[in-house]
């Protein structure tokens, strides 16, 4: 009975949704189209003329180069921040001590604009893929470590009990009990790495780079090619968005077991 | 239920013989100033004995449990499992269970039972058949494909127990694995205890705040004073091994929880500061 009534409610809610999410999108556009209106294309493009201009730079091979040049400088990036963000998150939540101490720093080093350091990065590794990738992995590691190191300190203690009356090694333990037992935060953390592992992957190819999609933005905004501009930043937000979808279909999933 | 997969072949009737014990024991967690939560403890438990231990909240009851499993290493005197000494590692052939709920959310309830052979790189073959057994015999069977936050805290600790089961364990240690259940389901729960431990024919130590629970289960009750925990009375319940809850209807059970209360009521006013007792 509970189950026929809650299958169109269910139903419903989606619906509702979807119809508010449309809602959203429509008004996004409406107000690009009134910034259009209000200012002209000397400062932005027409939805429907970026659209179509999006389009006509996805049959290109340049533009395929710099998506290509974005892609692996990301990659790269991801791989390291995720990888070392989620061992030292490991390694700082089972070693309680240490992760008193270093908890409130990475908290404030979050929260320094990451593009302060960016001189710095680049007299490390200087101009070109090292540098792009210095600058995402420091963007991503931290919030990755963070969300992980919080997620081993609010283990239930009995899980780690568990483990050892199983006799299971230190080993064994993270691998077989711990690992899994935080995975949906270390996925929630890998989330919003990805989020900011790519802006800071951008944000390295619009300061030194002679590819990649964020030269190409900075390029256009130098040689004030509007519609390039426009139609990269919405491949950009367009396949952000669609990252990010599937990555939240996948967090929801790993929490519906929980 | 044809076979017994749960118990290993042979596995002994109870005899008198001494399966594991404590000698001397004590535990004094250090600190300023340290906290002597534990003993000196003198115990010995009969080869497939029901054993049951009440006390007052913070008696030690816990630490006890933690020291005969080897979880925590006894400050002094000495703890043995089959004669072998236990010092600060769980021995093979001992299974715990926990008050809270220790199953893992991210497995099925059958990869939850199935965990500790798969570690233990058991064959599948026979991961299957000690799985399906113990899931039948905790009365998953319908469940055996859902994960711990589908069910409730009841059979989630019944997949504790087939997990601890699977791996045929020859002494069970039980830390008030029923403490958050309600007082029937408690009850029931104690049953399904009861003819686990005839099945399996393994020793049985059960940390219990419950009096009627320990009087209803055990061949022995062991009352412990206020911190730091000794025990006060050993008592012996005379109950068959074959038992269930109706005992709680018989003319000796009211006098046995009675006798146990008086000990742990005295204990409880010391353990919460009172004067009398």
């Amino acid at each position: 009975m509970s189950a026929t009534v809650a299958a169109p409610a269910r139903v419903r809610r989606t619906t509702r949704r979807n119809f508010d999410q449309l809602l959203i999108v429509l008004v996004l556009l409406a107000c690009w189209q009134g910034a259009y209106e209000y200012a002209g294309s000397v400062a932005v493009t027409s939805p429907a003329g970026t659209v179509a201009y999006a389009a006509s730079m996805l049959g290109q091979m340049w533009f395929w180069g710099d998506v290509g040049a974005t892609a692996i400088a990301f990659a790269y990036s991801l791989l390291i921040a995720s990888v070392l963000g989620v061992a030292l998150g490991l390694a700082l939540g089972l070693w309680r001590f240490a992760a008193d101490v270093t908890e409130p720093v990475l908290a404030a080093l979050y929260t320094i604009p990451k593009v302060t350091l960016y001189p710095v990065i680049l007299l490390l590794f200087g101009l070109g893929l090292s540098a792009k990738v210095a600058f995402g992995v420091i963007h991503g590691v931290i919030p990755i470590t963070l969300f992980t190191l919080s997620a081993v300190k609010g283990l239930p203690p009995v899980l780690l009990r568990t483990a050892r009356a199983m006799r299971l090694s230190p080993v064994q333990t993270i691998l077989w009990v711990l690992t899994p037992a935080v995975l949906p935060e270390i996925f929630t953390g890998l989330r919003v790495g990805f989020s900011l592992t790519l802006l800071g992957v951008l944000i390295g190819e619009m300061f030194a780079s002679q590819r990649g999609l964020g030269f190409l933005i900075i390029n256009g905004i130098n040689l004030h090619n509007v519609p390039l501009t426009t139609a990269v930043v919405l491949v950009i937000v367009l396949a952000a968005i669609g990252a990010n979808v599937a990555l939240l279909a996948a967090d929801r999933h790993l929490r519906r077991q929980r | 239920m044809d076979a017994l997969p749960l118990s290993e072949p042979g596995a002994n009737l109870p005899a008198p013989t001494v399966h594991a014990s404590l000698r001397g024991v004590t535990r004094i967690y250090p600190g300023s100033p340290p906290v002597h939560a534990l003993g000196p403890i003198d115990l010995d438990l009969a080869k497939g004995e029901f054993f049951a231990v009440i006390g007052p909240s913070g008696c030690g009851k816990s630490t006890l449990l933690d020291v005969l499993a080897g979880l925590s290493a006894a400050s002094d005197g000495q703890v043995t499992f089959e004669g072998k000494p236990v010092a600060g590692n769980v021995p093979e052939g001992v299974g715990v269970v926990f008050q809270e709920d220790a199953s893992f959310p991210w497995l099925s309830v059958s990869d939850n039972v199935a965990f500790g052979l798969r570690r233990a790189g058991v064959d599948p073959a026979e991961i299957k058949r000690r799985v399906d057994y113990a899931v039948g015999f905790m009365g998953l069977r319908d469940f055996a494909r859902a994960f711990p936050m589908q069910l409730s805290g009841g059979m989630r600790q019944r997949v504790c127990i087939a997990r601890t089961l699977v791996m045929q364990p020859r002494l069970i240690l039980l830390d008030e694995p029923f403490g958050a259940l309600d007082q029937q389901t408690r009850l029931l729960m104690g049953d399904e205890l009861l003819r686990l431990w005839r099945e399996t024919q393994a020793t049985v130590l059960l940390i219990t705040h419950a009096l009627d629970e320990a009087a209803m289960l055990s061949d022995r009750v062991g009352a412990m004073s206020a911190r730091p925990g000794r025990f006060v009375d050993l008592v012996e319940t005379g109950w068959p091994r074959d038992r269930d809850s109706t005992l709680v209807a018989e003319a000796g059970f009211g006098a046995l929880t009675a006798r146990l209360w008086s000990h742990l009521r005295a204990e409880s006013i010391k353990a919460i500061g009172g004067g009398r007792a």
